[in-house]
Order: structure tokens, then C-alpha cells, then sequence
């Protein structure tokens, strides 16, 4: 598959140029795929390149020493990742992974550099895009203020439980982020977390709490 | 019967990122829109709903306490 010009277009990055532009801009830029799964870049190497995505999703997260693995961020098509390397000279802050098969647009440190050299008028469509990652970043360190939200998150499945006979009202991570005025993803670890503490256990689509009596004592004790 | 991520037809675009990331083929595209199909492959893993870009997709649960005693 060649590189798509009109999709260049679309990424913010390239806001403004004109498609003769995008086109002299084509040769920058390779394209690489991944299937589901496969690591594109490991945290703490050079790799010297970031990436667009094209086509399908990509996961950018941190990995304890513990084996933890923290959710970065997740990379739709038009959105780009693994910048900062290329303007600090230092090695891949995180690691990604693609979530399914995925076809990324790839640029290199000195093929960036030529492209500011010719068209200078991009370097604010990026500083543009650079700033919202520090947004969403500063956004999620908020958020992992965690211990907190623990309390939270255990008062919520209290509330939310349903008995034998009436029935059930079913929650979302996404809802129950909403609830506790968090982000989804530390919903996802706080239920991990409780899990691993033997308070509750997944069955699928069930959240099965196995210590009530646990999980009153973590509200109390955050109120 | 097996319960199953739920599709809010009216707000899918049709962008198949959910189709993208599900690792079981649960999930197909029918006239634009998603269609989901009962298996038991599906284990709930959410990736559908965290990469849907207009929340039409959900895997919501049901909290139940263990009767142990
Ligand atoms: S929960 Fe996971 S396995 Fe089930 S439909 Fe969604 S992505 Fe597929
Ligand atoms: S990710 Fe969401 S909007 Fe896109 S096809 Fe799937 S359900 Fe529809």
C-alpha cells in the first residue's frame, strides 16, 4: 500500500500544506504494519522514529518493575505517538503496542528535521499537537492519584449491587469513571487491584464481590 | 443465551475500530453499522468500548455479591 497523500492531509500535523506539498512530503515518510499484539516500540530504546496511525489502534504504556503495565494512552487513526525522542535526542519514554492489525506511517528523526526545513509553518500544527498530549498527560497524572479513587470505586459496587430477585442494573467502566470523577483506564486499575486483593473476582461480564465486608471498610476508611 | 457488548446502532459511525481490536470476531459490520454476534469467545476483555471513538459500543457489568455463607 502507498502512502496516502489525502490521509496525510487529514492528520493534523499537516494541517495547511497543499496536496503538491503533502506530496513532496510522501517520500518522508514509510509505511510499517503490525499485527495484533506486536510491540512497535519498547520504553527505553532509541528508536528515533515516531509514527501516524493509518489504520487500526495502537496502545502506548508504561511497564512496572513489577510487571504493572500503566495505559498512556490509546493512538486512533490520524493520531501520532513517540515524538518526544525525536526532539530530545532521548530514548522511547513508553512502549506500544498494536491493539489490532495496524498500518503506521513512520518518519524518522532526519526526515522530520527535512521537512521543518523546507515547510517551517508545521513546527506550530505541532507544537499544537504536543500540547494536547501534555493536556491528556497532565489530565491522567490527576487521575492516579489513585488511592482515592479506591474508596470510591468500592462505594460505587456497593451501591450498584444488585440482589437474587430485582433486577440488575449493569455499569460501565466508563460509567462508573464517570461516578467517581476519574478516568476510565484508573477505574480498570482500582477493579484490578481489588481483584488482586481477593475483594472481588471478574466472571465475564459479572463483577463478583467476594468481601463484602473488605470493600465497606475501604469506604469507610476513605471517607 | 449469551450476554454480550451492547451496540447503541444510532451513535456508530462505522469506523471498525472496534472490529480492529476485538480479538474474537464477535463483532461485524452490517449496512455501516456494527452488529454484534453472540459467542462465547468474547471474555469481556473492553477493548471494544475503550477504542470506540463515539462510545456506541459498551460491556457493561452486573455487580453481585458471593453468597458464601
Ligand atoms: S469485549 Fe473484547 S472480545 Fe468481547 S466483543 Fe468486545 S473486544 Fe470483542
Ligand atoms: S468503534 Fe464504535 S463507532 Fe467505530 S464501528 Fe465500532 S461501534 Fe461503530
Amino acid at each position: 500500500m502507498a502512502i496516502e497523500v489525502e490521509f496525510l492531509k487529514s492528520i493534523p500535523y499537516f494541517s495547511g500544506l497543499s496536496l503538491t506539498e503533502l506530496d513532496a512530503i510522501k517520500q518522508f515518510v514509510f509505511e510499517k504494519t503490525a499485527e495484533r499484539g506486536e510491540l512497535i516500540l519498547l520504553e527505553g530504546e532509541s528508536a528515533g522514529v515516531f509514527f501516524f496511525v493509518a489504520s487500526g489502534a495502537v496502545k502506548v504504556f508504561k511497564t512496572s518493575a513489577e510487571g504493572k503495565e500503566q495505559i498512556l494512552n490509546i493512538v486512533r487513526p490520524g493520531e501520532s505517538f513517540n515524538e518526544v525522542p525525536i526532539f530530545d535526542d532521548g530514548t522511547n519514554p513508553s512502549s506500544a503496542q498494536a491493539m489490532g492489525p495496524v498500518v503506521l506511517y513512520g518518519v524518522r528523526k532526519d526526515s522530520l528535521q527535512s521537512i521543518l526545513r523546507d515547510y517551517p509553518q508545521i513546527a506550530l500544527n505541532i507544537i499544537k499537537v504536543l500540547a494536547e498530549q501534555v493536556r491528556q498527560l497532565v489530565s491522567l497524572v490527576e487521575d492516579l492519584s489513585f488511592r482515592h479513587v479506591i474508596g470510591r470505586v468500592a462505594k460505587i459496587l456497593l451501591e450498584y449491587t444488585g440482589d437474587e430477585t430485582a433486577l440488575r442494573p449493569r455499569l460501565t467502566q466508563q460509567e462508573m469513571a464517570a461516578m467517581a470523577g476519574t478516568a476510565r483506564e484508573v477505574v480498570g486499575r482500582s477493579l484490578k487491584a481489588l481483584e488482586e486483593e481477593g475483594v472481588l473476582r471478574f466472571d465475564r461480564h459479572r463483577i463478583v464481590i467476594t468481601d463484602k465486608k473488605a470493600l465497606q471498610k475501604m469506604v469507610e476508611a476513605s471517607l | 443465551m449469551v450476554v454480550m457488548p451492547v451496540v447503541d446502532q444510532e451513535k456508530c459511525n462505522g469506523c471498525e475500530l472496534c472490529i480492529n481490536v476485538c480479538p474474537c470476531r464477535a463483532l461485524v459490520l452490517v449496512k455501516n453499522v456494527i452488529t454484534v454476534i453472540e459467542t462465547k469467545d468474547c471474555g469481556w476483555c473492553i477493548q471494544c468500548e475503550v477504542i470506540c471513538p463515539s462510545g456506541a459500543i459498551t460491556c457493561p457489568y452486573e455487580i453481585v455479591i458471593e453468597e458464601t455463607h
